[in-house]
């Protein structure tokens, strides 16, 4: 069975984890290397991470930036700030070449949580969940899917999913919260 | 399953998470037209097929997206050495210990 992605809210709920939709929020996919790097961080009002896997937060907790690869990364930030966001990145251009993209429309997230949620991982991703500290993130793969994992805390995660991948790993997820369950019980 | 040292991301993470790209430091020539047949047909098709260590790409696709090159002996799979895309091909003596 399908969980119903149309609103956010809990999808799925076991004694092991929670799955639930996170609130839309907004998007930007960013490319930058070299000397653009320096501005843009100044005129997103956050130091772009160095390390891949590493995030950073502006002041007012609005943005988070997370490193992808070598010139990439991925940033969440709340609907009314993304106008801002975008402004920012085009008064740079041309003389700090880069490339900052709204793909608010592009993923939604899923919230992993409870005693068990690094477990559920384990159901399609082949790496170790943890190898990923509570604070960072990565692209990585679950069941086939490329994703970007979020660490929040021990046992909470959020997943960004592209669009027509989620009704798939959201009923893998649903699926594995009820097995894990019964696996307890 | 293989694990695979990823030199941009700095850790050693599942093949699952890499793809396969062929074998590296194939220079593309700077001017093809000025090519024979037999040198462009080289160029595009023949590989070396090595027995043993051998030189090739692979990209992490399902991570940080980049290609790089590794040096993997076909015959048992051993990674003896990945590096980044760019950069010169170690030696393998210097890789196995060993004098060519
Ligand atoms: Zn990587």
């Amino acid at each position: 069975m399908t969980p119903d992605l149309s609103a956010p809210g809990p999808l799925a709920e076991s004694a092991a984890a929670k799955l639930s939709l996170a609130v839309p929020c907004a998007r930007l996919s960013l490319r930058a290397r070299g000397a653009a790097v320096a501005p843009l961080s100044a005129a997103l009002g956050l130091t772009l991470p160095e390390r891949i896997g590493t995030r950073a937060s502006t002041a007012a907790g609005d943005t988070e930036a997370l490193r992808l690869g070598p010139d990439e990364w991925v940033l969440h930030a709340t609907p009314a700030a993304l106008p801002g966001l975008l402004a920012a990145c085009a008064a740079l251009s041309p003389e700090h070449p880069h490339s900052a993209v709204d793909i608010s429309g592009r993923e939604l997230t899923l919230v992993l949580e409870g005693p068990r949620a690094a477990e559920l991982l384990t159901l399609g991703m082949p790496r170790d969940p943890d190898s990923i500290a509570p604070g960072e993130g990565r692209r990585t793969l679950f069941d086939g899917v490329s994703v970007v994992l979020w660490r929040e805390a021990d046992t909470r995660f959020r997943m960004d999913i592209w669009h027509s991948f989620a009704p798939h790993l959201a009923s893998l997820l649903a699926t594995g919260c009820a097995e894990l369950a019964a696996e307890t019980a | 399953m293989l694990l695979i040292h990823c030199p941009y991301c700095d850790e050693t993470l599942p093949e699952l998470e890499f793809a396969h790209a062929g074998e590296a430091h194939v220079a593309r020539p700077e001017n093809p037209s000025a090519q024979s047949d037999a040198e462009w047909e080289e160029f595009l098709f023949i590989r070396r097929n090595v027995k043993g260590p051998h030189y090739e790409r692979w990209r992490h696709t399902h991570g940080c997206g980049r290609f790089f090159n590794a040096v993997r002996d076909t015959v048992s799979d051993r990674f003896l050495a990945t590096y980044p895309a760019g950069a010169p091909r170690p030696s393998l003596a210097s890789l196995t210990g060993e004098s060519e």
